[in-house]
């Protein structure tokens, strides 16, 4: 059940981000699908008392696995696809941590806060490149492959 | 006639280019199309240069290169996708120069955004929807769906008028950290931070965040470097918004 909540919920959040970032509407349903994959694995690994940075890794690195497969299908940029499934995994709740500590003129604890949102962030971005030269590299295999079949 | 054409190439490039960075797309997308259309119509070696805030291009040999200005960038989907269509018809043949020209000025000038209230009635559902996601509890649900369709709203309002995108996410945030605050002050909700947190993700820079960084892996380091700035400026603005709510009142 909580599990399900959380899939629909996520799916109905990636649409509206689909709606505010103006994707063709064709494409809607699809970047549903791929930010309710994204959220799916993130929650799964946080519940099981994974770290973040390698739960937002996971999650970013699914997201353009099925960007890049629904890409090729679709013939549509894979940006279309991506940029909803992803913003569910930005570390917006840990920067608004190290903002309140900033505010309260707590510096020493805002800095690492901070730290930890900007290393989110960058696994996240980590994520979608290692998927990208994955796929690239699986599409040289299976290239290859066939010429030696020929 | 063949100086002509040439002129009307770079055209059509420059002004494919300036739609995609526009609309947010990612630096070597920009390139890559730019340099597709130019294959298409048989010139191989054709050079660009692409930043955020302007584009450099030039066809070839003792071709003068040529400039465009970018001025604003959102984020718009659907015109990535049509350019990518424009161009890739260009490359399969199936469009010459000056359809591809037309067309492009089409989509320019064309409107293809979704309603206004579909926006804002989306940005409440996002919000409402990450409040749970977050571990938020139902009763805050409505709260969290009113407060960041309010914060939406203001955002685009202020952004229509004043047309200082940091001015309109200041704002927005200010709104919502406002709005949550005499929302938990009135116990119509119950976890603050989350509400606020739920209700600013729609303004948060997750594009450019994750454009910047990959813009940068990819050695497209001036681009990376911009977007990264404008980013980290909309988190600052955001930020601050709320910032100023609770130093005022808490």
């Amino acid at each position: 059940m909580y599990y399900l909540t959380h899939l629909i919920l996520s799916m109905i959040s990636a649409i509206g981000f689909g709606i505010i970032f103006n994707a063709p509407r064709k494409a809607l349903f699809h970047c549903g699908v791929v930010g309710m994959a994204g959220w799916f694995v993130y929650i799964i690994m946080i519940d099981s008392g994974i770290d973040v940075v390698q739960a937002a890794f996971s999650g970013a690195f699914i997201v353009a696995i099925i960007g890049h497969i629904m890409a090729k299908r679709y013939k549509t940029p894979i940006i279309v696809f991506i940029v909803a499934g992803v913003i569910p995994l930005v570390p917006g709740g840990t920067a608004y941590d190290a903002m309140r500590h900033v505010v309260s003129n707590d510096y020493s604890n805002a800095i690492p806060l901070a730290m930890k949102a900007f290393i989110i962030a960058s696994a996240i971005a980590m994520g979608l490149v290692f998927a990208e030269v994955f796929v690239q590299f699986v599409m040289k295999l299976t290239k290859g492959m066939k010429k030696k079949g020929m | 006639m063949e100086q002509l054409n040439e002129q009307k190439l770079i055209e059509a490039c420059l002004l494919a280019g300036k739609i995609l960075m526009k609309s947010g797309a990612e630096t070597y997308r920009v390139e890559d199309t730019m340099m597709r259309m130019a294959a298409a119509c048989g010139f191989n070696e054709s050079q660009s240069f692409v930043t955020p805030t302007g584009i450099i291009f030039s066809l070839e040999g003792s071709d003068p290169s040529q400039f465009v200005r970018i001025s604003e960038r959102g984020t718009d989907l659907e015109r990535i996708a049509k350019v990518n269509h424009i161009s890739r018809g260009m490359a399969e043949g199936k469009l010459n120069t000056d359809e591809a020209y037309l067309a492009l000025k089409e989509l320019e000038s064309a409107n293809l955004s979704f309603p206004i209230w579909m926006q804002i009635a989306a940005a409440a559902i996002a919000s409402g929807s990450f409040l749970i996601m977050f571990k938020g509890i139902w009763a805050d649900y409505i709260p969290a769906l009113l407060v960041g369709g309010i914060g939406f709203s203001t955002f685009l309002i202020v952004h229509f008028q004043a047309k200082v995108k940091f001015f309109a996410e200041f704002s927005a945030s200010f709104v919502i950290g406002l709005l949550g605050l005499l929302a938990v002050n009135y116990d119509l909700g119950q976890q603050l931070d989350l509400i606020v947190i739920a209700s600013v993700m729609p303004l948060v820079p997750g594009l450019l965040i994750t454009n910047a960084i990959r813009d940068l892996m990819a050695g497209h380091f001036v681009s990376g470097l911009s977007k990264g700035a404008e980013a980290f400026l909309t988190a600052l603005a955001i930020g601050a918004g709320v910032a100023v709510v609770y130093s005022l009142w808490i």
